[in-house]
């Protein structure tokens, strides 16, 4: 069973950030590739991954670790 | 130890922006006001640095995951400016971008502010029956199904829910659009994200978090201003290839004249500023302006389309009209009308036949007679006693089969009634006929001026389709003015009807209730749906207006073509300063990476700044609404119980005359 992670990021203000954030979190082993969405106007991250390898504070630190803010993460 | 250097350097953006301003100026005054170069020098090769910092650490991150990055070009074109001994170009280059970002930071969450408006609404905790029987504060992301939770007066419902205790009445303006209070008791279902106005209640949680109608819409909101329109995806492809192109050219320009200033300024010249924010800040600014006037588009691209629209097709039941029968006319035979009338709300009370509801609503103020026998007969009414009266309620064969004479004046009012396109019921006391009741569905209140609306924003075609029968269909076409009007017609007729229009090259809406008119809804080139935020509308259509407010269409429309509008002005202000700044590159003296990024950053503001005004649009009554608020009242427009009961009295008023 996948489960799905939503981060709140500080507010993005480049399209970049986008690219950025979407590859830190493809980087994450465990993510889903396809499932991984910004939402570049909400200022979000969503992403399904394997609860087995990672979780969802570890993928709130790859985003972190590109200079990133993330300011709230929840996991359902 | 490098990782702590980079986390700290992000983490002060802020203050490494504001020193990369405050050395750059002092490196001004020492020069201009003390004429020391060498002091200016070092001074601005500090704003450099301070500057050039969280660029580089940026660039490089992005690099880490494949991504050449604007930081990357202007990151390289400081380097090269410092290698030159450019320092005061590198420093103005750092502060401009740097400051840049953060004013667009500041102004694009200005354009948010509308989705924001809304989130606030969903609150942030809940108070939660503990074991103990006790109240604690949770946080709303903590509560699950199942939970038993407490709302008390003034407060956010949390998740949607059954009350299972307490009473109140709950304001549900946020789902329904409706802006009176609806009452709740144990058993009644409440909303995430309405308000209680008074009482206190207690509630089991059924759905929380993003799976509440509140959370859905959000969601539905939020991924719509992210949803890409053609343009943006061609905009997104074209950057991706664009930024690594303009290192390539700027690599080629070094090469070729061996002037590192040449090759530097085209790496700034080359940023992708206002053409990649221009078009998604304007569709964000009007998606947002709609999700507050009840109106959510599902997309960018929808906004589009929507804006292109010249044929709209409109379900009759629900869409133009209130979707519920009310009493239309009720014309008396002799005795005491308003005895008849209590009667007749007194034995139709004990039903729940639709048109003894409507019945019951209509009257339900009057007084009350006891009913002491109440006899339901299939496909004809009731026989009742009530106050002592023997009391039939029903149809023409009722009343015969109990003979009760219906003289010829009656039958002419019948087929007249008939002909209006009423359903009927007849109430005879004692042996006589005493009430004829016309009972149809009624045309929403300022439909007309809505339509007139439509037509002046040129919409050509306004076309009603129907499964009524084509006399009531041609009624109602020839009183709110449509153009054409269809009748008789089956769901798969009408989504026959959409394709046929779309054959001719028109450009379909389709409003419909959402329910048994999907296929059309999907079909439609956008499907408006009249629907309180309920699934099977919120899936199949386009556009929802959430209050089931027919009012917002011409305010949809017309902000889609604003919206439209402002998204090719953006494109046209980012075209125009590419092409100066080439132009000036080559033409002019003055230009440099400094004035570049200026020009770059300024354009940036420029978009947003525009895209802004859209958040206004509509802010200002238009001449014909104040009109009607003056004619009507405020609420004319609700189907609020309160508002058919008066007009229907106004009815009534001609009929007894």
């Amino acid at each position: 069973m996948s489960k799905k992670a939503t981060l709140q990021l500080e507010t993005l203000a480049c399209p970049t950030c986008m690219q950025k954030i979407e590859g830190a979190i493809k980087g994450v082993p465990g993510v889903v590739g396809e499932s991984v969405k910004v939402l570049f106007n909400a200022s979000k991250a969503k992403a399904e991954f394997d609860p087995t390898q990672t979780s969802a504070q570890q993928i709130a630190d790859a985003v972190q670790d590109i200079g990133y803010d993330v300011l709230k993460v929840s996991e359902r | 130890m490098l990782e702590k250097i980079k986390k700290l350097v992000l983490r002060h953006r802020i203050q490494l922006t504001a020193a990369t301003g405050a050395l750059t100026a002092a490196a001004f005054v020492a020069r201009l006001g003390f004429a020391n170069e060498q002091v200016a020098a070092w001074l601005m090769l500090a704003a450099s640095i301070a500057g050039g910092l969280p660029i580089l650490v940026q660039a490089i991150e992005s690099l880490r995951v494949r991504v050449v990055s604007i930081d990357l070009l202007v990151s390289i074109a400081m380097l090269g400016a410092i290698a030159i001994q450019e320092y005061e170009e590198s420093a103005v280059v750092a502060f401009l971008f740097l400051f840049g970002a953060w004013l667009e930071q500041r102004t694009l969450a200005k354009t948010r502010s509308a989705i924001k408006g809304l989130t606030e609404m969903a609150p942030q905790t809940a108070y939660r029956l503990s074991a103990d029987g006790g109240l604690e504060e949770v946080d709303v992301d903590e509560v699950d199904v199942g939970d038993v939770l407490e709302v008390r007066t003034g407060g956010k419902v949390p998740v949607d829910g059954v009350v299972i205790g307490g009473s109140g009445s709950a304001n549900e303006a946020s789902i329904t659009g409706e802006p009176l209070p609806t009452a709740k008791s144990e058993g009644s279902q409440i909303f995430a994200g309405t308000i209680l106005e008074n009482g206190t209640i207690r509630l089991r949680a059924q759905k929380v978090g993003e799976d509440t109608t509140f959370g859905r819409i959000i969601e539905l909101v939020e991924e719509a201003q992210d949803s890409k329109s053609e343009a943006e995806r061609f905009i997104d492809r074209f950057s991706r290839y664009y930024t690594p192109a303009v290192l390539v050219i700027a690599a080629i320009v070094w090469l070729a004249t061996r002037s590192v200033e040449l090759a530097v300024t085209i790496l700034v010249l080359g940023c992708p500023g206002a053409l990649v924010i221009g078009v998604p800040v304007s569709n964000v600014a009007g998606i947002g302006n709609g999700a507050r006037h009840g109106i959510l588009f599902k997309g960018s691209d929808v906004v589009t389309r929507f804006s292109r629209v010249d044929t709209i097709l409109f379900d009759k039941t629900g869409t133009l009209t209130y979707g519920s029968p009310q009493v239309a006319r009720a014309i008396p035979y002799g005795g005491d009308q308003a005895e008849a009338e209590a009667l007749l709300a007194s034995v139709e009370a004990e039903s729940d036949h639709p048109l003894a509801r409507a019945i019951a609503r209509r009257y339900a103020d009057g007084e009350k007679y006891e009913v002491t026998s109440s006899e339901a007969i299939r496909g004809e009414g009731i026989a009742a006693v009530a106050g002592g009266h023997r009391v039939l309620v029903g149809n023409a064969r009722l009343l015969e089969r109990h003979g009760v004479a219906i003289d010829e004046r009656a039958r002419a009012d019948l087929a007249e009634l008939e002909a209006e396109g009423n359903s009927i019921v007849l109430l005879a006391v004692d042996g006589r006929l005493a009430l004829a009741i016309g009972i149809r569905d009624r045309i929403r209140d300022g439909v007309a001026e809505d339509l007139a609306a439509l037509r002046k924003l040129g919409v050509r075609n306004l076309v009603l389709l129907s499964g009524d029968n084509q006399g009531t269909v041609d009624l109602v076409a020839r009183q709110l003015g449509l153009t054409e009007a269809h009748g008789g017609l089956l769901p798969e007729d009408k989504a026959e009807y959409v394709r046929a229009r779309q054959a001719r090259g028109e450009t379909v809406a389709f409003v419909g209730d959402g329910i048994n008119d999907s296929p059309s809804l999907a079909l439609a080139d956008v499907g408006i749906a009249m629907g309180g935020g309920t699934d099977v509308a919120i899936e199949a259509s386009d556009v929802v207006l959430t209050g089931s407010d027919f009012h917002r269409i011409p305010h949809a429309l017309g902000l889609a073509r604003a919206t439209r509008r402002n998204m090719v002005q953006n494109i046209a202000i980012a075209l125009t300063t590419v092409a100066f700044l080439l132009v000036s590159l080559v033409a002019s003296t003055w230009m440099n990476m400094a004035v570049g990024m200026f020009v770059h950053e300024g354009s940036i503001l420029v978009v947003i700044l525009n895209a802004m005004r859209l958040l206004r649009y509509g802010r200002r009554p238009t001449p014909i609404q104040k009109n009607r608020r003056h004619l009507t009242g405020v609420n004319s427009r609700r189907s609020s119980p309160r508002d058919s009961v008066h007009s229907n009295k106004a009815n009534r008023k001609e009929v007894t005359k």
